[in-house]
């Protein structure tokens, strides 16, 4: 066992800090400019194309002076359904967090037993493989007639939506622990439990996170859609009530908002997943 | 001759109608170093994960102590040919996983503690105890490998090529720390390796297989060595010259490997 030579401290540490601040700037702006500059082109586009008199869509000017309120003060609440967009995007964040924390639970636990019993991988996969193809939509009805309620309905919808993903990516994770980790845990005699909690889970949680990832992004999708056909406060029902009141600017500031929680969700479960990985790869 | 420690008697495994090993039997004494020499895809690793229990032999059985061997279980430790450490848990966590689960109930928390960095000091690796396997070489990986197959205080310690994928000189350490080891702890230690040198330098007896398929044991060689044993000054000793010519005898003459032939 060779010691390595303690790495000399970098001269730009030793010199006055401002080129290393300046280099850092410089990254940053490298990261942020592209997409800044990009953003303010299309909406100098958007602007010119929407100008003309007989334009369908309102330009962006005319959103900012018709939809003022709704951008600068999300948190208004006069009532019923007159409240401001944070309060929408609660709503709908509230019913994703009920929906997916359940196809959490129920699809980690099912993915690991169909990744460790073949028998169980054999009945019930090519069942899934079918109901993991019905679009999220064509449950609504049939959750509607079961739960008799609105909101029930769109947490079933949202739990029914997100679950496949992340059942089979554990199952894959699962059926992909090397032999070496199972022989390590026969010659410790782990019983279930300490086999689930101290191999299964660590191993497989980059899996687990692909399935979460892709199962909160299907969450968003689907709960819009959703809302939209039972109402109530919620994202969704917004922009189809702005719809049926003609309020278009009302609808292009609501799908900005959408855009962002959804990129934010995506980020965050992310996020999590890295934290969770640490030292998971071999 | 006292009645043998681990008793391995006319064993052989089929998988469907592949015929891997046949009528293998070998008597091993307490504190004995046996190694297992032949070509790859013989089936030496098939033999040790009978003795370990995580392979059911079609025919024959393992006693060890008298009892028979079924299951596995932490008195036959196995030091893997990948050191299979779990890449979550630190170089501590990964043998404290084992001593946990082993002396859980018979030690209490500081006395497992000490247990874990006594095992993990014995191999040299006291100073990586919070680095994971990812962050330590392949030798290193292997250290504590050991560390955690000795620290289950194995009635029999079984390893399956354990420096097969170092370098020669990380090897030549790492059979030195067995070495040194074994005449510390006197474990009785089932070892599997393709290496001739290897074989000699640290067994009581080699254990010479057959090719496969139906693979058996060809021939046991005593290796008469004093101990402590240096790797210097036996380079150019009669009986190790002797052992090794006869290793290699049987491997390169009587039992070319197929593939090379
Ligand atoms: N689980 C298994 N199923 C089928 N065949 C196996 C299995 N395990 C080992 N074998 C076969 O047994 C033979 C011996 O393998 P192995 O014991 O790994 O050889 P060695 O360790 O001597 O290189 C090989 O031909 C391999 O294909
Ligand atoms: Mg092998």
């Amino acid at each position: 066992m060779t010691d390595t030579p303690l790495p000399s401290p970098s001269p730009s540490l030793a010199l006055p800090r401002l080129p290393a601040f300046a280099a850092f700037g410089k990254s940053v702006a490298a990261r942020v400019l592209p997409p800044l500059v990009m953003l303010v082109l299309l909406i100098g586009l958007w602007e010119l194309a929407a100008s003309g008199p007989k334009a369908a869509l309102p330009s962006p000017s005319l959103i900012f002076k018709q939809s003022l309120e709704l951008i600068v003060d999300p948190f208004y609440d006069r009532g019923g359904l007159d409240k401001g967009l944070f309060w929408h995007i609660l709503a709908s964040l509230t019913r994703v967090a009920q929906g997916f924390a359940i196809a959490a639970v129920v699809g980690v636990l099912m993915g690991v037993l169909l990744g460790q019993s073949q028998l169980a991988l054999r009945g019930l996969d090519p069942l899934f493989q079918i109901l993991r193809t019905i679009p999220p939509l064509a449950w609504l009805p049939l959750s509607l007639a079961a739960f008799r309620d609105s909101n029930p309905s769109a947490i079933f919808v949202i739990f029914i939506t997100s679950v496949w993903p992340i059942l089979i990516n554990t199952s894959v994770g699962v059926r992909a622990i090397p032999q070496d980790y199972r022989n390590v845990a026969a010659v410790l005699r782990l019983n279930h439990l300490e086999f689930f909690f101290k191999i299964v889970l660590p191993s497989t949680v980059p899996y687990i996170f692909t399935g979460l990832r892709i199962g909160i992004g299907l969450s968003w999708l689907a709960i819009i859609a959703a809302e939209m056909l039972i109402g109530g406060v919620g994202i969704g029902f917004f922009i189809w009530d702005a719809w049926n009141s003609s309020n278009i600017s009302d609808i292009i500031v609501a799908l900005v908002y959408v855009g962002l929680v959804g990129f934010c969700l995506d980020r965050v479960i992310a996020g999590v997943g890295v934290l969770c990985a640490r030292g998971a790869k071999a | 001759m006292t009645k043998p420690y681990l008793q391995i008697s006319t064993v052989g495994i089929q998988f469907g109608l592949n015929v891997v090993l046949q009528n293998v039997s070998l008597d091993i004494q307490r504190g004995e170093f046996l190694a297992i020499i032949g070509h790859s895809g013989c089936g030496k690793s098939t033999l040790l994960n009978i003795v370990a229990g995580l392979l059911q032999a079609t025919t024959g059985g393992v006693l060890l102590e008298d009892k028979e061997v079924n299951e596995p279980g932490p008195d036959r430790a196995v030091v893997f040919q990948n050191h299979s450490l779990l890449p979550w848990l630190t170089v501590e966590e990964n043998v404290r996983l084992a001593v946990d689960k082993v002396f859980g109930k018979t030690k209490s928390r500081a006395e497992r503690r000490d247990w874990v960095r006594h095992k993990l000091d014995l191999v040299n690796m006291s100073h990586a105890l919070v680095r994971r396997p990812n962050e330590i070489s392949g030798g290193m990986k292997q250290r504590v490998g050991i560390a955690r197959a000795l620290a289950m205080e194995p009635k029999v310690l079984l390893m399956d090529e354990p420096f097969g994928a170092l370098d020669a000189l990380t090897r030549a350490q790492l059979q030195d720390t067995v070495m040194g080891l074994q005449q510390k702890l006197n474990n009785t230690v089932l070892m599997i390796t393709h290496d001739v040198d290897e074989a000699v330098l640290l067994s009581d007896r080699i254990v010479m297989m057959t090719n496969g398929p139906a693979a058996t044991i060809g021939e046991v060689l005593t290796v008469p060595l004093a101990r402590p044993r240096d790797r210097l000054a036996l380079a150019s000793d009669p009986t190790y010259v002797a052992c090794r010519a006869a290793v290699l005898q049987f491997l390169y003459e009587r039992h070319r490997h197929p593939a090379a032939a």
